[in-house]
């Protein structure tokens, strides 16, 4: 037949020689290249004690910034519930009163506002879509498991970012 | 005076017991930890410091397992299998000389615990009865795959105890002697038998490998093909005890090649050591005590080959290992008594006019 390709070879079943049929060299060949692996750097990450490093755009748990004042950057605006494809952030709005303007750096402020960890996807876009640069997908956290589908509704409470507290007033 | 040997006897053969299930039990812990480093891993490491405590934690799991003994099983030599071969793996390290004698004040101790003069005999008599332990498991179980594997055990055992006693007779021309006691004193310094037996020890570790059911020759408890072969129904310690009397044998059968081809607590330079004390019966404990750490050595050695080899070679298929087994050890092993003869014979020839 004609070759389709030049990569055709042919083999042919040879007879073995008699070391090839006596094994133990190929037996031998076998133990050394175990025994290399047995002194070799061993591949395993012993996990809770050590972590794989991420890479930096890796998109992990969410978070709300605040300002360089401790204020809360978010403005309820909507725009990252709207960007959200798998519908898993709402929030509702409220308006700041006088005296908390160390709270809330705008007006308008997100008096709840929770995502969904069972719905997020982590893709990101509540990110892109924020024009207050107030949400954030950490690159070294990421949502654990939890035994209750309740546990999995992130408030305020657990994606505001902590407050530092020399920066405090 | 016999009193006093009695009770040391007594306690050695307590140690030598203790020793052999304390070796057993950390088979299992290294047995792990070298598949995984040949694998690139790094094993147990979370029972104790680096995973030591892992023996016991398994041991705990099969205590608190569920004993499980099939409806329609034969209930007595169900129970029977693994206890005859765990008594019988246990039994076999009574002939070993782990050492020379050790002189305390007027008496000598011989660290062996019978001194018969069938020593090797003895092994070879108890080791394979330790295969009636696999067959009355098999057996029992009311299984086809573990008869199958049990039937596997019994051929696989009777094919390979042929070439291993025929390796072996070519030692015994050698030493004139069954007791394994002597044989070791005939192997001084370095005069190791594996100088003089190359090929015999070849046939006899391969036959060894076979004896252990250790890959490459583990069909009776292939678990791709049989599921665990013999031991597919049993559950909890009976389990266990299987699975312990397999190291136990592979302790024994280390300790057997060590003695019969590695020159048992013998080690190069042993005389010059013993005669540069002043005081002979110093010397002679020193010696001793040196001889038993090496032999316990040898003894570590061809425990890790086995590991090495079993993390190194597939499984033989049945046919393949028939063919081995008889086309090719047995008539390797007669040859290789017409050469020792004849090499006997020369020597003599030579030597003696």
């Amino acid at each position: 037949m004609e070759p389709l390709s030049n990569r055709r070879k042919n083999v042919a079943q040879k007879e073995m020689t008699l070391s090839e049929r006596m094994y133990l060299p190929a037996i031998a060949q076998g133990l050394g290249i175990t025994i290399k692996h047995f002194f070799k750097k061993k591949a395993t990450i012993n996990y809770p004690e050590e972590t794989r490093q991420r890479s930096d755009v890796w998109r992990g748990l969410h978070v709300l910034k605040r300002d360089e004042n401790g204020a809360e950057r978010c403005t309820a605006c909507g725009l990252c519930a709207v960007a959200c494809p798998a519908e898993a952030i709402t929030m509702t709005a409220g308006e700041r009163k006088k005296g908390e303007e160390h709270l809330y750096r705008e007006e308008k402020y997100a008096v709840t506002y929770e995502v969904n960890m069972l719905r997020c996807i982590f893709c990101g876009l509540c990110e892109e879509a924020c024009p207050k640069a107030a949400i954030f997908l950490q690159d070294d956290k990421l949502a654990p498991a939890r035994y209750e589908r309740d546990e999995f509704i992130y408030g305020k409470d657990r994606l505001v970012e902590p407050l530092k507290t020399t920066e405090t007033k | 005076m016999d009193s006093v040997l009695l009770i040391y006897k007594g306690i050695y053969i307590l140690a030598i017991f203790g020793i052999s299930l304390l070796i057993a039990t950390y088979s299992t812990y290294f047995e792990r930890k070298i598949a995984a480093f040949i694998q690139d891993r790094v094993g147990p490491n979370r029972a104790g410091p680096m995973g030591l405590l892992q023996p016991l934690a398994d041991a705990g799991k099969l205590f608190f397992k569920e004993e499980f003994i099939p409806a329609k099983a034969n209930k007595m030599l169900f129970i029977l299998g693994p206890g005859i071969a765990m008594l019988v793996a246990a039994m076999s390290s009574a002939v070993i000389p782990f050492g020379d004698t050790l002189i305390i004040g007027e008496t000598s101790f011989d660290l062996i615990a019978i001194d018969v003069n069938i020593g090797i005999l003895y092994i070879f008599g108890v080791v394979s009865l330790g295969v009636y332990g696999l067959m009355i498991g098999g057996w029992a179980s009311n299984n086809k795959f573990s008869l199958l594997g049990a039937i596997r055990a019994a051929s696989q055992n009777i094919s390979y105890e042929l070439a291993m006693g025929l390796s072996l007779i070519a030692v015994l021309m050698l030493s004139g002697s069954l007791s394994l006691k002597v044989i070791a004193e005939q192997q001084t310094g370095f005069n190791w038998n594996i100088w003089y037996q190359p090929l015999g020890f070849l046939i006899f570790l391969i036959c060894a490998f076979a004896e252990t059911n250790r890959t490459p020759f583990d069909l009776p408890e292939s678990e791709a093909e049989l599921i665990g072969g013999y031991h597919t129904e049993y559950s909890s310690m009976k389990l266990g005890m299987y699975l312990f009397a397999e190291y136990i044998n592979i302790f024994v059968v280390s300790a057997v090649m060590a003695t019969l081809y590695f020159g048992a607590y013998n080690f190069p330079f042993m005389e010059n050591l013993r005669n540069a004390f002043d005081d002979p019966v110093l010397g002679n404990n020193v010696v001793t005590i040196i001889g038993v750490a090496v032999m316990f050595a040898k003894i570590f050695a061809f425990i890790f080959f086995f590991m090495w080899v079993r993390w190194t070679l597939p499984r033989f298929r049945y046919d393949q290992l028939m063919k081995l087994g008889w086309n090719i050890l047995i008539p390797l092993a007669i040859l290789n008594i017409l050469l020792t003869g004849g090499g006997i014979l020369l020597y003599e020839y030579f030597t003696k006019g």
